[in-house]
């Protein structure tokens, strides 16, 4: 890190500390390469600089914020958050004092010497290898790197800084036969350069493979298996705002009242994991300069805990779990990885169990629903029809709806192999039992 | 800095570079559960440079405005990279304009505090109604100063102003949790979010109400939407598709979506267009600088025009529209919609249900979404249609169809055109860019309802 720049956070805390109790300054500096292919060409290379500075202060028990991309004067900083002091803080709030944590590995030095060259042969290569199944696909791929540094001073004497890098290879098929069209896609991502795409290229050939055919489907309750991808389509918006230690405050989560109650099967486990090695949710210090951790969502299908960042800790009367995190504004809860225990199932044998089902790879719109009340209703734009244990082709005009709650307070079963989704997202695929199906009659 | 950007843009070695810059202040607040949660404030410096060099695109943005020159050199180099075919961009001729938006009450000029004391009462609205948990706002406003010039010559200052306001109430008994929301927006005029007291309370009722309606029954209904979610419809089913980034490289989807096919009856005609005024998606120039039009998308049910930046416009053989936008200077522009609606007809609402025995009154939103072929967008309100009356309310709906057979299943539009101004439109990693959609009541025959058994 520069000095100059260190220079800049030191002189906006000072500047805050002479008229604030308390102030907090967080600096995100990043440069990220993305490297686009469309309709299976090379397109476009990028190059993203940015830099976020932020400030927070509190003075006479309420607290200000302001941000800033690009060049801002340190006192103007100070003096936009004056202007938006308005909130109360919760008593015992307070930015957190120096630290020492464990070390989390997530920068890769490599990953910077990746060279737009080298990310273009990746990218056409994945491509390639992807229409080696089907020529016909028309693929739009994604190669991009990104070092970010991170630093955080506050008043209390608090300090953080980390750096970490981001490497993600990622395929978008799309193959239209008439009017009909499919989509396909995979991606994998990680701190540290990726070199091998073909666990992406095996899983979209997988897909094409399964959707080779159209399949019609009835109308009814069936037994469904959930994908991984499935899994993050269907279930993790509600689970995500569920166990948001802000909804819980605010008795927006269903889960609310439910901390040591069974509310799961007992063979369900869910957990945040700040602290997997290279993994792109992974960081030392959350946003705040708490230190990640492990939290335990959900034990044996009892609820454990909930997540929280400094604010909404204080608020409840709880701990942060070092899940602050800033979105664009103030630090809020928010997961790293996320990860659903292995059970003991296995994909094929859920298949091979039943007589007429539907797998569920992708829904869309899932996420519109009530997702407080753990509700999801979505067209299947990816799934399969399955015949007396066999996949037989793809569905279409099909909706499924369910509730989370339901479905996960009594599972059929859960996989013992499990897949990143997106790189914040690690399951098993589930499988349930009976859910309701929607078609269009043809 | 008008010489600062053209002398950067000299001696160039590519088909054509651009560099936009941008200086944007905004504020936001945001109220949950029930409690002032954020005051913020933004500042945002910076800029990007495009450059083309055969037919491969390079890119670069920065919150460092010094050093535009070597910016300019990394975009051409990286097109240079890329490119391997020829560079092909619908011409323009160069443009120099200075715009400044014609605005009632500008969000800047409001102080901070009113704001908040403005959604605090909205806030204490919801929060007194019984059976109410909890109150979800969030205000925003901008003020953006954008510059764009480019190697042809064309320098072009504006400045936009966007405002929107998300509201949900939500109520929860025995378990179940309910929500209703309230979105709203204005390219700058503040006073449509004054004076929503009403609207408020309104809101906050439905979602209580909500708490002790039955789920629908999932299957194929005939569907009467509200203008709000139609406009979400004509957005998702059919705008998505009309933008031409998704079409201009790929031979199967033109075969499809062919100019001058039928895609639904004589009645229907769908219009976007950033050159009608006074809306969240209007303005003068898009973020090529090409001028605004105003697009028939459908005209009488058969397909006229799409949605082009210059290059897909060029590729296409078609013509400029004036639809290439970016949420923010750190992205490059894209094909995007703007102010997208069905236009309006003569059917009343209660001619359009009288002969439906039993179908679905949807109204409102929560979001939509489209992979092109199939689409599906998803109420905030719905109830049942028993006889051709308006019956018992139903819990959110999700709807959901093939975009081809539910535009020829339109068989009947309203009269009573309503623009929606809350939303925001994500594309890609581009979220959410201020547009606005519309439509008159219409009504659709054997519509996919997600339910219950």
């Amino acid at each position: 890190m520069s000095s100059g720049r260190e220079t800049i956070i030191e002189e906006i805390l000072e500047k805050a500390r002479e008229v604030t109790e308390q102030a907090e300054v967080f600096q995100a500096i990043s440069v990220a390469t993305p490297v686009h292919f469309h309709a299976n060409r090379l397109k476009q290379a990028e190059t993203r600089e940015s830099t976020v500075t932020a400030l927070r202060i509190v003075k006479e028990g309420k607290a200000g914020f302001a941000q800033a991309s690009g060049f801002v004067r340190p006192l103007d900083l100070v003096e936009m958050a004056l202007e938006a002091c308005y909130f109360e803080v919760p008593k015992g709030f307070t930015f957190p004092a120096r630290v020492v944590c464990t070390e989390v590995d997530v920068f890769d030095p490599g990953v910077d010497e990746v060279s737009v060259e080298d990310m273009a042969e990746l990218g056409q290569r994945l491509i390639d290898a992807v229409r080696e199944h089907t020529p016909e696909l028309l693929c739009d791929a994604l190669v991009a790197k990104r070092v970010t540094s991170v630093r955080i001073v506050n008043s209390n004497g608090g300090e953080a800084s980390y750096k970490k890098s981001y490497f993600r290879v990622g395929v978008d098929g799309m193959l239209v036969r008439g009017e009909d069209m499919l989509f396909v896609g995979d991606s994998q991502s990680s701190c540290c350069r990726l070199v091998d795409f073909m666990s992406v290229a095996d899983e979209v050939k997988k897909q094409l493979e399964l959707a080779k055919r159209n399949a019609t489907i009835r109308a009814g309750l069936m037994p469904v298996v959930f994908t991984a991808y499935g899994v993050a389509s269907c279930f993790l918006p509600s689970l995500m705002a569920a166990f948001n230690g802000k909804l819980v405050y605010d008795g927006a989560s269903p889960l609310k009242d439910k901390m040591g109650q069974q509310v799961f099967d007992a063979r369900f486990n869910l957990w945040d994991n700040a602290t997997l090695p290279f993994q792109v949710r992974s960081y030392p210090f959350d946003d705040e300069g708490v230190p990640g951790q492990r939290t335990s969502l959900v034990e044996k299908g009892v609820v454990s805990n909930f997540l929280y960042d400094l604010h909404t800790a204080a608020l409840s009367g709880s701990r942060s779990t070092g899940n602050g995190s800033r979105q664009g504004g103030l630090p809020a809860p928010h997961p790293s990885s996320v990860i659903i225990g292995e059970g003991e199932g296995n994909f094929w044998d859920m298949v091979r169990d039943m007589k007429e089902g539907l797998v569920v790879e992708l829904v869309m719109g899932a996420e519109q629903g009530n997702v407080l009340n753990g509700d999801f209703s979505g067209n299947v734009l990816l799934g399969y029809k399955v015949e007396s244990g066999e996949i037989v082709g793809r569905v279409k005009n099909t909706m499924i709806s369910g509730n989370v709650y339901q479905i996960l307070s009594q599972l059929e079963g859960i996989g013992r192999e499990r897949r990143w989704v997106e790189g914040m997202l690690l399951t098993p695929c589930l499988y349930c039992r009976s859910l309701p199906v929607a078609t269009k009659e043809s | 800095m008008r010489d600062v950007i053209f002398d950067a843009l000299k001696g160039h070695r590519a088909d054509y570079v651009e560099v936009r810059i941008e200086e944007s202040r905004s504020a936001r607040i945001t109220y949950r559960g029930g409690r002032l949660e954020e005051v913020g404030r933004t500042s945002v410096v910076g800029g990007n440079v495009r450059a083309l060099v055969k037919g491969g695109w390079g890119f670069v943005s920065f919150n460092n405005l010094d050093g535009l020159k070597e910016k300019v050199e990394l975009a051409v180099r990286q097109a240079w990279l890329v490119g391997k075919e020829t560079s092909k961009l619908c011409f323009t001729g160069p443009i120099v304009d200075v715009v400044v938006p014609d605005v009632k009450k500008n969000p800047a000029q409001v102080p901070l505090a009113f704001k908040q004391q403005l959604l605090e009462e909205y806030n204490d609205i919801v929060m007194a109604t019984p059976k109410i948990r909890s109150c979800q706002i969030s205000y925003q406003d901008s003020e953006r100063k954008l510059v764009f010039a480019n190697s042809e010559g064309s320098y072009i200052e504006q400045i936009k102003l966007d405002i929107s306001l998300r509201l949900s109430a939500v109520a929860a008994s025995d378990g179940e949790v309910q929500q209703a929301g309230l979105s709203l927006g204005s390219p700058g005029d503040f006073t449509v979010v004054e004076g929503l007291q009403e609207k408020v309370k309104e809101t906050a009722l439905r979602a209580v109400r909500l708490l002790s309606a039955p789920y629908a029954k999932g299957g194929e209904y005939t569907v009467v939407l509200d203008p709000i979610l139609a406009g979400v419809f004509v957005h998702e089913a059919f705008g998505h598709l009309s933008e031409a980034d998704h079409v201009y490289e790929n031979q199967r989807l033109q075969e499809i979506m062919v100019l001058g096919r039928r895609f639904g009856s004589k009645e229907l005609n769908i219009v976007d267009g950033a050159a009608i005024p006074g809306l969240r998606g209007s303005y003068k120039y898009d973020d090529e600088g090409v001028p605004a039009t105003k697009t028939y998308l459908m005209r009488e049910g058969v397909l006229e025009s799409r949605l082009h930046s210059r290059e897909t416009a060029a590729k296409m053989g078609e013509r400029l529209t004036g639809n290439a936008r970016a949420v923010s200077y750190f992205y490059p522009p894209i094909v995007r919609m703007t102010n997208t609606y069905i236009e309006p007809k003569d059917v009343s609402f209660e001619d359009m249900i009288s002969d439906i025995k039993e179908g679905i009154y949807a109204r409102d939103w929560y979001g939509g979404t489209t992979s092109l072929e199939m689409f599906t967008f998803s109420a905030g309100e719905a109830y049942m249609i028993r006889n051709g009356k308006v019956a018992e309310l139903l819990r959110p709906v999700v709807l959901s169809g093939n975009v081809f057979t539910t535009l020829m299943n339109i068989d009947a539009i309203g009269n009573d055109l309503e623009m929606e101004q809350g939303g925001g439109c994500g594309k890609g990693d581009q979220w959410p860019l201020p547009v606005s959609n519309g439509s008159p009541h219409i009504r659709i025959r054997r519509c996919l309802v997600g339910g219950k058994q």
